[in-house]
């Protein structure tokens, strides 16, 4: 990155580069933040000058959203400075960065469902108020909305839940760019075409283009490369927590970025020990067709295999491992089961553990009929099974017995899985199990993955850490709900799947 | 991107049109379920449509109307209120006593309570406590209070609230005049004014509310604070009525007050409510519960369990409509 060496320029203290000034709309310098014991950034350096678009794209969990959120003032750093203009802002919130003209338009849709669209523009402009309020934000809104998305054919009194999501993105984009008592100099535009269709999605980017022509800045966020490539000043490039890369947009084309995302250095994969240990070909045991697939594609799994669902996140992946759960106990159309099921849950607070209960009782949940003496529960039994999954996954307890949450968060997830492994179940479905898991406890993991599959265990893996795949015999990508691709071991490579999974299609 | 078919303004335009429909004929349903009730009174009793006749059975609508709007700004904050009724009984209780006795004090313990209101909004947000927990128990507080305030039924209302709960306008009852102020007034706050939409949206999307940096602590304070003010007024519109107080006075209130606000066309959660509605909903519950169960003979005896009926035909008529809509 030959360009963003020389543009860094270090604020010390008060001391303010009136030349920076001039440029940068907002710099962050170092910027570095955690959520418990995961690292989300880590020491960012990030800056937008005037006029300019800047393009960020970056792998899930990349870090993205977490620096947007420091920039529109939602988070804090850890550590690390902000600084609007080059002046450093020490108490940067919403109100504040409002007051600096920046303003973000969130990958949630953040608009009150139960308000209309002049409401809802209210709610971004403390100054609308007073006598005449209502036709003010309407006219606001429906200027803004005419400029940006000529015959949008929406009105400013349509109650905000009436209208479909790409029109309520349309909404929330133009409330973003109305201006009233504060000036308005960046806006961050989150996956802004996510759920727009290509003809207002081109709108929307030739308005942006208008934008930043005037003056102003924008910071572009989205999965369509080609929306980054082609509307873009300047691209970032995040991985892990991290800013990677950054230069002129012309510097990049497709392949370099994707390679640049998907981390360029070719890791060791344990594809040949995998490769050796291809099974036979042994019993059907899942046959799964998500619900909103048109073609012919679907999800195949026999005995012994480990299938990864690769694809951005929330496109299908969860949904499915869910179906197939429920079809386990209830015949579902287009889904074939043929052997118990266990889940493992990705979401371990919510959806994985009995916060009240031992370790021993957590492990032992799936496995009730077996540990059963008459009518009650053995506690001999109980405690055997975990005693002997202890052992094997390696549960690092002093006593089976005490509190789940007596465990650090990978040994919480350990039990989890000893929970699905030591059940009857033959398949196991994993839900992004991984999440937040160091990486000790992961390569634990992936042997004992191996080894029960060796035995015949079919596993269905779906997760966002590309490195995981690695694991898999057989990889199915999903887009929008759909499987767009299956890969096998041998066809598996990170540019595949990100190719498959972005894929502008439009 | 290809996902979102892209649709044509017509079509965009004709679903919400569809939308639109729905949204008025559930709009229109609780006028329409107050004109049901009011045309089986009239055919078991035509002599009951009257100025006279209307006096008398909508008397005790005033304080349920101000209740069920009190429960309305709880509910409009995603939360519920379930002290609504014995908060009535015991502003009741100081109203009968104190109020009489010693104005300024009894003022200042109203708006104390008031006050109290608001701090358990407070509570419920910064310790992100359940509302239904937090009121529950206050419940009991309220009703203690009440209790050790008037121990057995008596006390009198002070002479300026009776004299101006007996007000008899020319042609239109006193009730209808009271009920049509209400809805107007908080209609005007709630649903026109600039803080109004603040207010709502805390319940529509409160992260999107506190991105866009409006205080949520405020709004929840705010609920709670409009839902202490027009509590008091009930208990005070009640005892002008009865002129004299009881601890338990407002118990059946709280139910009330909730099934007024479901009734006139609000939601438990989304910030949906209309304060129109829900003085129509209070009306609508005052005329089912006792009147029209008078005029049909149904024996005291039956008509709690009667009353729970037409509250369950009357709701379940409002599930169906709006699932229709869907």
């Amino acid at each position: 990155m030959p360009e963003a060496g020389t543009e860094i320029i270090r604020l010390d203290g008060a001391e303010k580069h009136f030349g920076a000034a001039n440029i940068d709309i907002i710099r962050l310098d170092g910027a570095e933040k955690h959520f418990g014991a995961v690292r989300a950034l880590a020491g960012v350096d990030f800056h937008v000058g005037a006029g300019e678009c800047v393009g960020l794209v970056g792998h899930n969990g990349a870090g993205k959203s977490t620096l947007m959120h420091m920039v529109a003032g939602t988070l804090m750093p850890d550590s690390g400075r902000i600084a609007v203009r080059g002046h450093v802002e020490d108490n940067y919130s919403v109100p504040r960065a409002q007051q600096l003209g920046i303003r973000c338009v969130f990958q949630e849709l953040s608009l009150c469902p139960n308000l209309s669209v002049a409401e809802n523009t209210r709610i971004n402009h403390t100054t609308l108020r007073g006598f005449g309020w209502r036709r003010k934000a309407a006219d606001l809104i429906a200027a803004k909305l005419d400029e940006i998305f000529p015959g949008h054919s929406i009105s400013a009194s349509d109650i905000a839940s009436d209208l479909s999501i790409g029109r309520r993105q349309m909404v929330e984009v133009a409330r973003a760019f109305t201006v009233t008592q504060d000036p308005l100099e960046l806006v961050i535009l989150d996956e802004p075409t996510s759920s727009l269709d290509a003809h207002t999605a081109g709108q929307l980017l030739g308005f942006v283009r208008r934008f930043v022509a005037g003056g102003k800045s924008c910071i572009l966020i989205s999965h369509v490369l080609g929306e980054v490539l082609g509307n873009a000043d300047r691209i970032v490039v995040m991985r892990d927590g991290n800013v990677v890369a950054s230069d002129a947009a012309k510097a990049f084309d497709r392949d370099r970025l994707v390679t640049t995302m998907g981390g360029a250095e070719a890791r060791e994969k344990i594809a040949a020990k995998i490769a050796t240990q291809k099974p036979e070909t042994g019993p059907l045991r899942v046959r799964a067709r998500p619900a909103r697939q048109e073609d012919g594609n679907e999800l195949v799994a026999h005995a012994g295999e480990i299938i990864g669902l690769a694809g951005l996140a929330g496109h299908g992946q969860t949904d499915l491992l869910l179906a197939i759960f429920a079809a386990a106990a209830r015949a579902k159309t287009g889904i074939e089961v043929t052997a118990p099921v266990a889940l493992v849950a990705g979401d371990r607070q919510s959806d994985g553990i009995f916060p009240q209960w031992s370790i021993a009782q957590n492990i032992g949940i799936r496995s009730l009929k077996r540990l059963r003496n008459g009518l009650l529960i053995s506690p001999q039994r109980e405690a055997e099974l975990a005693t002997f999954w202890q052992r094997k996954i390696g549960i690092r307890t002093p006593d089976m017995n005490n509190n789940i949450f007596s465990l650090s968060g990978g040994n919480q997830q350990k039990v989890l899985f000893a929970r699905a492994l030591g059940s009857d179940a033959e398949i196991v479905l994993m839900d992004d199990p991984m999440r937040g898991v160091d990486i000790g406890t992961k390569l634990e993991v992936y042997d004992l993955l191996r080894e029960e599959a060796g035995r015949g265990r079919t596993f269905l893996w779906y997760t966002t850490e590309t490195e995981e795949l690695d694991n898999c015999h057989n990889v199915y990508v999903f887009k929008n709900g759909r499987i767009v691709a299956n890969l096998t071991r041998d066809e598996l490579t990170e540019e595949k799947i990100i190719q498959s999974s972005f894929g502008d299609a439009a | 991107m290809t996902a979102a078919p892209a649709e044509t303004g017509l079509k965009g335009s004709s679903e919400r049109g569809r939308l639109a429909r729905a949204r008025l004929l559930r709009g229109l349903l609780p006028a329409m379920s107050l004109v049901l009730v009011l045309l089986a009174i009239a055919w078991l009793n035509p002599r009951a449509i009257s100025y006279f006749g209307f006096s008398l059975m909508l008397n005790l609508a005033i304080p349920i109307a101000l209740a069920t709007i009190a429960q309305m700004f709880v509910i409009a904050g995603n939360e519920l209120d379930l002290s609504i009724g014995t908060f009535v009984g015991f502003v009741g209780c100081v109203t009968a006593t104190w109020l009489k006795d010693a104005p300024l004090v009894g003022a200042l313990i109203l708006l104390g309570s008031i006050c109290v209101y608001a701090l358990l909004g407070a509570l419920i947000y910064l310790r992100n406590l359940p509302s239904i927990v937090v009121t529950l128990g206050m419940s009991f507080a309220w009703q203690g209070l009440a209790i050790l305030i008037l121990p057995k039924p008596g006390g009198k209302a002070p002479d300026w609230l009776l004299s101006l709960m007996a007000f008899k306008p020319p042609f239109i009852p006193f009730p209808i005049i009271a009920a049509l102020l209400i809805a107007a007034v908080v209609h005007f706050g709630l649903m026109r004014t600039s803080y109004g939409v603040i207010l709502r949206g805390s319940g529509g999307n409160a992260a999107a509310l506190s991105r866009a940096g409006w205080s949520l602590l405020k709004t929840k304070v705010v609920l709670f604070a409009l839902a202490g003010l027009f509590g008091v007024l009930s208990g005070m519109a009640l005892i002008g009525i009865t002129t004299s107080a009881d601890a338990n006075i407002g118990n059946g209130y709280t139910l009330l007050a909730i099934a007024g606000v479901i009734l006139g066309g609000g939601e438990f959660v989304g910030g949906r409510v209309s304060p129109i509605g829900a003085v129509i909903g209070a009306l609508t519950l005052a005329l089912a519960a006792s009147p029209l169960l008078t005029f049909m003979h149904i024996p005291p005896d039956w008509q709690v369990a009667a009353n729970g009926a037409i509250l369950i035909i009357v709701l379940a008529a409002r599930v169906l409509i709006s699932r229709r809509e869907r």
